[in-house]
């Protein structure tokens, strides 16, 4: 056998402190990659627009003094407060609609059996396959049937068919590692199925319920095919659609404006998530290490 | 309380089940299956929606040759921008997952900020990076000497552009899910593969790869049918162009469909995405059986 | 010669000293077991020898080398973890051959050692498997295997039996004895089974807090205890600990444990105890050493049972004694009940006696 002691360079130490500088250039290289965009949407938010114009002076830095005039113009001279309030409406809507469908077929699914819900459980997923791109065509004639295009109430009846899927499918997966047993100590304390649900399951999964809210909520804030082939007036349109489509006049572009309204429309997701962070991730990944 | 037949007959768990199960049921028939195959449908129509016209639809699209390179554009786009966002989610995890525990956190939070900011409106911060006039980035491109690039002007620059936003803010996606998938691989697997021998380049070759082969492979199915069905990005940044040279199945359809009012043609255009996502979302489901009965 | 030498090992966790100061010296092909009871840190010296912890103060020596800095894949050595650690998708022959596939042997070379540690653990037929598809005791065969294969200068075992059922146990128990006189390599095995470390070891380690209690061959460890611990700790069922006051007799010296329970000392004892005449002291007497025997030195008492645990074998039998309950054996042939008067002799020759303030056996 070799002897190893002047082998200095294969050392724990070297081989650990190696690793280590690798990992971190590389989150330093990743790190800059994802985040240089928002951070110069906020620095462009945050200049005057004769700096913007300047084609000279350095774009990523703000030299001649911060104006918070583009967030004052969004919200006196545009519809954008108009578009936050729809929103607001549209995916709190959504989310409880999500919500009730998603935990109700979740709970039954994982708990009770019925001829099919095997075939449910699994096919839920399969639904993913006939994306929004797909479905759009025809739900657009669908919906001008029932009367609904150009009002944001169109968005609440389409967007739980992004969301339910998966939260269901999350819920499921939840539920499922409740024991048993718990089902059977409540059924002899005289529960029955609705208060087992929402005494019993729901406390227990509140994590990945969660989960499944947060997801709901970043999935019907960021619709943007859906209102951009059914909503055409200003007053109706979400933040998305709103922010692309009308904040820029004619051959004007107010990058000022436009980029204090993408941050701002961006901003609750962003919020929620800082906060929520760890439930959000939870909640990703529960299919990766169960499912 | 009178225990009428009905509501005995109700009260039954699978009934109980049953309508628990309603909204769901309803809601993906009338949502996703109904317009689904009104939309096979619709297809099938002329474009003022009178005569039926059966695949002629079809047939004027495979003669243009717009729509061949929608298909061409969309294939390609979809596997270059998963293959990358892939690698960057594996190359990130194994680097969150090497530093120590306390800091993880920190550094997962950041990167996946991308993934969580809606995609038309971080899409509309590079449109803005990408501008012709003032792109930051061709102002520092410049600064280092180099040509300013024509990043939305040029058809391989445009393609460009639109591969890379998709990596952008896909990456995060694959980044959580790898990194949750190494920390569920033991740690004593690790440790046994050290004392048998096994430096870093071997223990991810022998044991982290093949451990996690179930969950890469769901992953990028996952994120090829989200990708190749995507809108937000090329309608915001290209809107297809130039001359049609970025167009996806989505924003070709909503062009032909939406902008142009022939909707049996959008119609058949997306539908013409269906075949493709389920063939590939069968290969890779079928291998991931095979190996999950192994494992 | 595969010694292992260790000077002076400390281990810090979170500003949490869990091993303090071990000093161990284990000889070429010696047995050596450390045993002690959770969180005593025999794990973590264990997994500084392997190179799977840091070291945080101390050297350890294997073969004269220092291999404190040295990667584990570089210190010759093999290892069975207690959860078995095997590659879930690799074959039970892959997972035996893998260390000498990175070593680059040659494919002949690992045919003829697995099949030869396959034989020698009963593996044989197995080798097509995976882990999935095994019994516990078969996956500790497999995890034995792929240690016996890499032939290592030292074997170490970190609590393997602990995760196999009570019968399982006694035959790996038998089955790792076996193994090790066929290979007859250094081993070092961890467990908090004192009676692995009765029946497999040259030598026990008893640790207690990140330290050594006591050193020794089982024989010394179960006869002459050097502190209160160890004595508590070997043995099943464990050692009767009686507090008493020493006194000095006509007849010699003497433990009063109560006003009625009065026993005198050997002669052979005297000497040590001299200084402890008056002062409260702990007497210790195993089980096996309270029986309904009369010997030479046997000292009687009488006691009311309050338990009787019939094993088939033999018979434990439970009284109280100012408030301790006591454990003495008697035959199994013995129907005698609960509650019932029973006549029973201590063995004094065999009393232990510990300083209660330094928990050291004064003998």
């Amino acid at each position: 056998m070799k002897n190893n002691i002047l082998n200095i360079k294969n050392s724990i130490h070297a081989n650990r402190r190696w690793a280590l500088i690798a990992a971190y250039s590389c989150l330093i290289i990743f790190v800059i990659f994802f985040l240089f965009p928002p951070y110069y949407m906020l620095i462009t938010a945050l200049k005057t627009n004769k700096e913007i114009a300047e084609m000279a002076t350095n774009p990523w830095l703000i030299k001649q003094g911060i104006t918070f005039e583009h967030f004052i113009y969004l919200f006196t001279k545009t519809p954008f407060l108009t578009f936050f309030k729809n929103t607001i409406i549209v995916t709190v809507s959504v989310v409880i609609i999500t919500m009730v469908i998603s935990v109700l077929a979740a709970y039954s699914l994982s708990r009770l059996k019925f001829w099919g819900s095997g075939v449910l459980a699994t096919g839920i997923f399969l639904t993913y396959l006939v994306p929004e791109t797909l479905l759009f065509i025809p739900l657009f004639k669908i919906v001008g049937w029932l009367g609904l295009l150009n009002s944001y109430w169109v968005l609440v009846l389409v967007y739980p068919t992004l969301s339910v899927p998966f939260c269901t499918w999350l819920m499921i997966g939840y539920f499922s590692s409740i024991p048993k047993e718990i089902d059977e100590a409540a059924l002899i304390d005289g529960a029955n199925h609705m208060q087992m649900l929402l005494k019993v399951f729901i406390p227990v999964a509140m994590p990945g319920l969660i989960a499944a809210t947060i997801f709901a909520f970043t999935v019907s804030w960021a619709g943007f095919l859906y209102p951009l082939a059914f909503i055409y007036s200003e007053s109706e349109m979400v933040l998305t659609v709103g922010t692309v489509t009308t904040l820029i006049k004619g051959d004007v572009f107010n990058w000022g404006s436009l980029m204090s309204g993408a941050l701002l429309a961006a901003a609750p997701p962003v919020i929620i998530y800082a906060f929520l962070m760890d439930y959000y991730i939870a909640g990703l990944t529960s299919g990766a290490t169960k499912g | 309380m009178k225990f009428s037949s009905f509501y005995l007959w109700l009260r039954q768990k699978p009934r109980i089940a049953f309508f628990m199960c309603l909204p769901l049921i309803l809601m993906v028939v009338c949502l996703i299956i109904y317009p689904f195959i009104y939309s096979i449908f619709l297809s099938m129509l002329n474009k003022a929606e009178t005569k039926f016209v059966g695949i002629g639809n079809y047939l004027f699209l495979f003669k243009r040759e717009t729509f061949w390179l929608v298909v061409q554009q969309s294939i390609f786009f979809a596997l270059v921008a998963v293959f990358f966002k892939a690698l960057i989610g594996l190359i990130a995890a194994h680097s969150i997952n090497a530093i120590p525990s306390k800091g993880q956190r920190k550094w997962r939070g950041m990167l996946l900020i991308p993934w969580v900011i809606p995609p038309a409106l971080s899409t509309l911060g590079w449109w803005w990076l990408f501008e012709p006039t003032y792109s930051a980035i061709n102002w520092f491109l410049v600064k280092i000497s180099l040509p300013a690039i024509p990043w939305l002007s040029e058809t391989f620059w445009a393609r460009f552009s639109i591969i890379l936003v998709n990596i952008w803010v896909g990456a995060p996606f694959f980044l959580i899910m790898y990194l949750a998938a190494l920390k569920s691989i033991p740690a004593d697997l690790y440790e046994a593969a050290s004392i048998d021998g096994a430096n870093y380049k071997q223990k991810l070759y022998y044991i982290t790869l093949p451990m996690m082969k179930n969950i890469i492979s769901i992953t990028i199915l996952f994120s090829i049918i989200v990708t190749f069905a995507n809108f937000d990005i090329v309608r915001v940044l290209t809107r297809g162009g130039p001359i049609d040279t970025t167009h996806l199945f989505a924003t070709y359809a909503f062009r032909v469909g939406i902008e142009s009012g022939d909707i049996p043609l959008g119609a058949a255009v997306s539908l013409f995405m269906f075949p493709i996502l389920g063939t590939l979302a069968f290969i890779i489901l079928r291998s991931v059986r095979k190996r999950a009965l192994e494992v | 010669m595969a010694e292992v030498l260790i000077k002076n090992l400390h281990k810090v966790f979170d500003r949490t000293e869990v091993v303090s100061g071990i000093d161990l010296s284990i000889k070429d092909k010696e047995f050596v077991i450390l045993v002690g009871p959770s969180g005593c840190g025999k794990s973590t010296v264990l997994r500084m020898i392997a190179g799977l912890e840091d070291i945080t103060k101390g050297e350890i020596f294997i073969e004269n080398n220092k291999v404190n800095d040295i990667p584990p894949k570089d210190r010759d050595i093999a290892m069975v973890f207690q959860s078995y650690a095997l590659y879930p998708h690799m074959t039970v022959f892959e997972n035996m051959s893998f260390g000498l596939r990175l070593r680059k042997f040659s494919k002949n070379d690992i045919k003829v050692r697995v099949d030869e540690a396959a034989k020698v653990l009963g593996i044989s037929e197995l080798l097509d498997r995976r882990p999935k598809q095994l019994s516990g005791g078969q996956r500790q065969r497999v995890a034995m295997g792929r240690a016996i294969v890499r032939n290592p200068k030292v074997f170490l075992f970190d609590e393997p039996l602990s995760n196999l059922d009570a019968k399982m146990r006694g035959q790996m128990r038998i089955e790792i004895k076996r193994v090790h006189q066929h290979l007859n390599t250094t081993t070092i095995y961890v467990t908090h089974d004192q009676v692995e470390a009765m029946t497999l070891a040259d030598r026990v380690v008893v640790m207690k807090n990140g330290k050594i209690e006591q050193i020794g061959t089982p024989d010394e460890i179960y006869n002459n205890p050097a502190t209160g611990f160890v004595a508590g700790f070997i043995g099943a069922p464990a050692m009767n600990f009686i507090s008493c006051k020493l006194e000095k007799g006509s007849k010699g010296l003497y433990a009063n444990i109560t006003k009625d329970i009065v026993l005198s000392i050997p002669k052979e004892k005297n000497i040590k105890l001299s200084k402890y005449v008056n002062k409260a002291i702990v007497l210790g007497i195993r089980p096996e050493h309270i029986s309904e025997n009369k010997q030479k030195n046997s000292l009687k008492i009488v006691a009311k049972l309050n338990i009787v645990e019939p094993l088939g074998m033999e018979t434990m039998v439970y009284f109280p004694i100012n408030n301790t309950q006591i454990c003495g054996k008697v035959s199994p042939d013995n129907t005698i009940q609960n509650g019932k008067v029973i006549t029973l002799y201590f063995d004094s020759l065999k009393f232990h006696f510990i300083d209660p303030e330094t928990d050291l056996v004064l003998n």
